[in-house]
């Protein structure tokens, strides 16, 4: 039990590690920890224009760094997530946001999993429906000429 | 029915096709601007050159003008530099430079050492300019209307064909335009 509790902590403080791994610069950092953790989460959800699929908390570009120090800017400024959010996006576009925000254009693209799970159940209703029809086939009575040929069978005349 | 369940793989695989052949006509490191047709932010940099002029936004505002973002470290600008330095002979269009991310001794040698077809050269070592104008990387080039709207958006180097299938004549639409 208390090797079990070691190997928890043990993950723990890995885990704990692994976050400290992917911070920000230590220049960057901000005094206020509550701050910080805002720049850091609003970081996660902005893509590095440069390198498209990271965020720029991932990214070691020059441009990402410039963009976590502006984030941190305007944080301080006193802008909401949102306002942040807004600034970037109104010079990039939302291609900016990790997260593509639920509009008509991005409908389908929201809509896709529910879609494709609903066209699985149905493809799989059907598939059903099939199987029991051909099973129900299968098992129909026999016919006259089948049953006396069955009894011969039985009755080993024949094989 | 057989007939058409058989056909069924087939036809949903030409329309994945398609849609895969379609996706391969798509380029997506080529963004949409969200800056085209919206006024030129406010800036002001220092300058790079031994000259002291540096580059604002009323510099560039009123008449058809080119910002072009290079930077020493940028490969892509030594590229289309021969190309902007023929226009800049010429006398074509004000072209406006902005040295980005760059240590400005670098900057200025790199004007010495390639040529120099900028009317006024500023630096912007912390992007602010560059964040304000959607900037992805370097070489980048913007065309401004005489009213300081953002009207074109290159990304990467300009080659020769680029300069006399796009660039030439969105410079020549804009300048039919009125003041």
């Amino acid at each position: 039990m208390t090797q079990f509790r070691a190997f928890l902590i043990f993950i723990m403080m890995f885990g704990a590690f692994s976050q400290t791994a992917y911070a920000a610069l230590p220049d960057e950092v901000l005094a206020d920890p509550i701050l910080e953790a805002r720049a850091r989460n609003l970081s996660k959800t902005l893509r590095c224009v440069v390198c498209k699929n990271q965020s720029i908390d991932d990214s070691n570009a020059p441009l990402a760094r410039d963009m976590r120090l502006l984030v941190r800017e305007r944080l301080v400024a006193g802008d909401s997530d949102s306002q942040v959010r807004d600034y970037l996006v109104a010079r990039y576009g939302n291609f900016i946001l990790l997260r593509p925000p639920l509009q008509p254009n991005t409908l389908l693209l929201w809509l896709a999993p529910a879609i494709f799970t609903l066209l699985g159940f149905i493809g799989f209703a059907i598939f059903m429906r099939r199987s029991k029809a051909i099973q129900a086939e299968q098992i129909k009575p026999l016919s006259p000429e089948e049953q006396t040929k069955l009894a011969k069978i039985e009755q080993g005349q024949e094989k | 029915m057989r007939i058409i369940s058989s056909f069924a793989p087939l036809v949903v695989m030409a329309l994945i096709s398609v849609l895969l052949a379609l996706g391969l006509r798509h380029d997506p490191q080529n963004l949409p601007s969200a800056m085209i047709d919206r006024p030129l932010p406010a800036f002001d940099l220092p300058p790079v050159r031994a000259e002291p002029d540096g580059l604002k936004r009323a510099d560039v505002i009123g008449e058809v003008a080119m910002i072009n973002v290079f930077a020493s470290w940028c490969e892509g600008c030594r590229i289309e530099h021969p190309v902007l330095m023929r226009a800049s002979r010429a006398g074509r269009v004000p072209i406006y430079g902005v040295d980005w991310k760059d240590d400005r001794a670098k900057g200025a040698a790199w004007l010495i050492r390639h040529g120099d077809p900028y009317t006024r050269v500023g630096a912007d070592i912390n992007s602010a300019l560059a964040i304000d104008l959607g900037l992805t990387g370097a070489p980048e080039t913007y065309i401004i209307d005489r009213k300081g709207r953002i009207r074109y958006k290159q990304i990467g180097p300009i080659t020769d064909n680029i300069w006399i299938d796009t660039i030439e004549p969105i410079l020549r639409k804009l300048e039919q335009e009125g003041p």
